[in-house]
């Protein structure tokens, strides 16, 4: 019994002390003069699963290896300082969580992506409350997956393309969530490239160089509530498939190539319950097929829709067209796509059966974008009288415009 | 010469035509806005209405006036009074009762619709500026065409004319041209062009607020300097402004040469 | 000498309408111009109202040349040939409005009773007969006081009381010593009116002088049929 009781208490008094290192991990208080004034060197000394509280303050620290589960927050936003030498964060490990801390001055390189963060080949990373700024690239994800980027802002202050990076950009990532993001003045916004299976939700990309989100080879995607203002070229999905984009809104991306939404060599994607309001281009569509267009307002654009090249089995409903200076343009005489039960508000029918459907089919393509895609000077004629006659002949009987291209059921009333 | 302008301008206002201008506007206006309930749209159709019946009423109308007045003009002509005062003075009161017509016509309509609460009212505000200014050039236009032409039927005519022409025939002769010498650079020609032509002018300078998205869809690099920055609003603005001075100069000069 | 006019040339595209008129007007005087129709008659009244613009010549009025200047019409006035007033005016919104334009003292009231005016003072312009517009024209005219007073056919659509009436008006502002200057087609008008008779012929001055040295020259009895002579006789001004 003596011995029973000693060899219990002996294994208890083990357990007790493994509990202690694992259950209640170490909190290191880390600020400038304390015994830990280092960011970097505070981690070589924490064990996995440690805290550090990064007390209010300025750490000039670049380089800064996190290659065990830890959790670094920031109390008060301390700043993290890189003065431009190289990247800042590296998370190598799985379970790593950022919180809360004001990074700046990522060094810009020609050869390297420096990044405020980067995370490599890790999982279950959790990067939120960061505020990033001067920097190159922002959060580069390499390579890992269930991930949260949550809550975070990223101000950059790019001019060139040449000597700017992304803001958030996945890499051969998958299952992660980007939420709740605000980034602006980089290059992309947010940029996926072969990063399947990603949601991307809430965020505000604006005034971004070229795209506020990018995607490239990344397939099965769905991004939803996201804003896309006043970006250089608005937002580009590119050789990517089942994509699904919800209630996004894209305003003012105004210019030569800037889209709303441009899109090339999509196929099956779900375009739904979007706004895409006062761009030059609503959505731009490229070799893309098997596309639901429903339910999206297609508010003051140039173009609404501007379709280049073969476009088969996409169907346009329940949309509405609201005083866009063209709906459609198109650049071929065939159409294999269905717009069906959309309202216009260039429809000038009428609905003597009261159902609420015009009884006249509406003809979206004005023979004036043809006229504009040969010669775009001719865009100084829009709304003229003489402008205004032609597209009325050619709806009256269509020459150039695809004969089959016509709403049969255009809506008398506004879809609310 | 405001005597002169507020006699004429009393005269109009009286007239059944000023009424029936008025009224078309005020029933345009509640059409537009109370079957549609869509500022909006409203004022893209009222930009139709604008650049396209301004210029024709309002050369009409000056034709008209003129002619109708002639003896009257020569009873002024007889009194005290400076010769330029005598047709500038009918000028205002014509050009002046027609905008009057147009602004209240319009405007009662779109106040009484909570325009103020709107966001069009810039929007807006630009059409009436536009159309005002429209008024006053083609009315000028008209006068020196009638001053110029004894002929009733003739000056009548060439008014007409001249507003298909603007209207009309010259932005075909443009488009025209734009595509024959599509490989050359036109972007200066076709700013050029269109300051050359009030209407087209009047168009853009709507166009700018209404569909800037589509304008700026154009590579060319002046294009993009005048749609992009406030230089093409302040541009076609006083470009504008000159083509309602060129008929009152032009007009001022014909009068002090012209017998009676 | 009230108006004073000097080699005056006027021409409407090819038609040569004065050729050279020299003319001297005195005060106090009624004078009749006379000439077959287009002989210059209304050129040379609107050029000395300013309203044609000669290619040549000086006129001068009060002894102030007229070129570019408009202030002398304030010392005439002028009643025009065919009184076609702005259709939308009341008769006293029109004698108002001459009235304020032209900024001096008138006697509009004798004169709309005088021609009994007063029914048609709240009627528009456009509802009124041909004789009382020239009614009002005249009203228009007189109601001034003006040391020059230009009539061109005053006579037109006026019943016989009214020109009575008018006859009068004319005798009472030339005993003002007011210089009146009459175009019209009535000759017996002429006759009782005029001291000094006017007569242009191909756009010069054929004659000028009184009704006495007229039918003295032409050796007629006759006023009308001196005036039907005036070019056949030799005799030149």
């Amino acid at each position: 019994m003596k011995l029973d009781i000693q060899h219990i208490k002996r294994i208890l008094g083990f357990a007790f002390l493994m509990g202690f290192q694992m259950g209640l991990a170490n909190t290191w208080t880390v600020c400038s003069n304390c015994e830990n004034s280092s960011i970097k060197e505070t981690i070589l000394r924490a064990a996995p699963h440690d805290t550090l509280l990064i007390e209010k303050g300025t750490y000039k620290e670049f380089e800064i290896l996190v290659d065990k589960p830890l959790v670094i927050k920031g109390i008060g936003y301390p700043i993290v300082d890189g003065e431009k030498k190289g990247e800042i964060f590296r998370i190598t490990s799985d379970d790593v969580t950022l919180d809360g801390l004001f990074v700046i001055n990522v060094g810009v390189s020609y050869t390297k992506d420096n990044a405020a963060i980067r995370v490599v080949q890790s999982k279950n990373f959790l990067i939120q409350n960061m505020v990033l700024e001067q920097l190159f690239f922002g959060i580069y994800l390499e390579k890992s997956s269930h991930g949260k980027v949550y809550h975070n802002r990223i101000i950059g202050d790019a001019v060139d393309e040449y000597n700017s990076g992304n803001g958030i950009q996945l890499w051969y990532s998958s299952d992660i969530e980007v939420t709740k993001n605000h980034v602006q003045g980089t290059r992309d916004g947010i940029y996926l490239e072969f990063s399947d299976k990603i949601t991307i939700t809430d965020n505000v990309s604006r005034d971004n160089l070229r795209y506020g989100l990018h995607f490239m080879f990344s397939d099965n995607d769905i991004y939803t509530n996201n804003l896309f203002e006043n970006n250089g070229a608005g937002v580009a999905v590119m050789f990517s498939k089942f994509i699904t984009m919800k209630n996004n809104t894209f305003r003012k991306n105004w210019g030569t190539a800037a889209y709303g939404m441009l899109l090339k060599e999509i196929n099956d994607a779900e375009i739904i319950g979007n706004t895409f309001e006062e761009n030059t281009i609503g959505i731009n569509i490229e070799g893309s097929n098997r596309i639901e267009y429903a339910n999206n307002d297609f508010i003051g654009n140039g173009w609404a829709i501007r379709v280049i090249g073969a476009c088969y089995t996409n169907s346009f409903k329940g949309n509405n067209f609201l005083y866009n200076s063209f709906d459609i343009s198109y650049n071929s005489k065939l159409n294999d796509n269905v717009f069906e039960g959309n309202f216009w508000s260039s429809y000038t029918g009428y609905d003597l059966d009261k159902d609420g459907i015009g009884d006249v089919p509406y003809r979206p393509v004005k023979l004036f974008s043809y006229v504009v895609n040969r010669t775009p000077e001719t865009i100084i004629l829009l709304r003229s009288l003489f402008m205004d006659i032609i597209d009325f002949s050619e709806r009256v009987s269509p020459v150039f415009t695809p004969d089959n291209l016509k709403d049969a059921q255009p809506l008398m009333k506004i879809r609310s | 010469m405001l005597k002169i302008l507020k006699y004429s301008f009393y005269d109009l206002i009286r007239s059944r035509w000023s009424y029936v201008y008025f009224l078309f506007y005020l029933a345009l206006g509640f059409v537009l806005l109370f079957l549609n309930n869509d500022v909006s749209k409203a004022v893209i159709t009222l930009m139709n209405v604008i650049i396209i019946l301004i210029p024709l009423i309002g050369t009409i109308f000056g034709v008209m006036y003129f002619y109708n007045s002639r003896e009257f003009t020569e009873l002024l002509l007889a009194q005290p009074i400076k010769r330029s005062s005598i047709f500038l003075g009918q000028y205002f009161g014509v050009a002046g009762s027609l905008t009057l017509s147009l602004v209240l016509g319009l405007g009662i309509p779109f106040l009484l619709y909570g325009l103020l609460r709107s966001n069009a009212i810039f929007n807006f505000s630009l059409l009436l500026v536009t159309g005002a200014f429209l008024t006053f050039i083609f009315v000028g236009l008209s006068f020196v065409i009638a001053i110029s032409n004894e002929n009733k039927i003739k000056g009548f005519g060439y008014a007409v004319l001249l507003w298909l022409f603007l209207a009309v025939v010259y932005d075909g002769l443009f488009l025209m041209s734009l595509i024959i010498f599509e490989e050359y650079p036109l972007d200066t020609f076709s700013l050029v062009a269109t300051m050359l032509n009030p209407i087209d002018l009047s168009r853009i300078l709507i166009l700018l607020k209404l569909d800037i998205s589509a304008l700026l869809g154009y590579t060319g690099a002046i294009f993009r300097k005048f749609f992009g920055t406030d230089l093409g609003f302040l541009v076609s603005m006083a470009i504008l402004l000159l083509w309602t001075l060129l008929p009152i100069l032009s007009l001022g000069y014909k009068a002090k040469r012209k017998d009676f | 000498m009230i108006i004073e006019i000097d080699n005056l040339h006027k021409k409407f595209g090819k038609n040569e309408v004065l050729k050279g008129v020299d003319l001297t007007i005195d005060e106090g005087r009624i004078y009749a111009i006379l000439g077959p129709n287009g002989s210059g008659k209304t050129t040379l009244i609107k050029s000395i109202l300013g309203m044609v613009i000669p290619d040549k010549g000086n006129i001068s009025v009060l002894d102030k040349p007229i070129k570019k200047e408009w202030k002398y019409r304030k010392k005439i006035d002028y009643l025009p040939q065919i009184a076609n007033f702005p259709p939308n005016i009341k008769v006293k919104e029109l004698i108002h409005m001459i009235k304020d334009l032209r900024n001096s003292a008138s006697a509009e009231k004798e004169l709309i009773q005088l021609f009994g005016l007063e029914p048609f003072l709240s009627k528009k312009l456009s509802t009124l007969s041909g004789g009382t517009k020239q009614k009002v024209n005249i009203v228009l005219t007189f109601m001034f006081d003006s040391p020059l007073i230009i009539l061109d056919e005053p006579t037109t659509g006026l019943d016989p009381r009214a020109l009575i009436r008018l006859k009068e008006l004319i005798q009472k502002e030339k005993a003002l010593g007011k210089t009146i200057l009459i175009t019209t087609h009535i000759m017996q008008f002429v006759e009782e009116m005029a001291d000094e008779i006017l007569y242009l012929l191909e756009g010069e001055i054929y004659f000028k002088g009184s009704i006495k040295k007229l039918l003295e020259q032409t050796r007629q009895t006759n006023f009308e049929h001196a005036i039907a002579a005036i070019t056949t006789s030799d005799s030149h001004a």
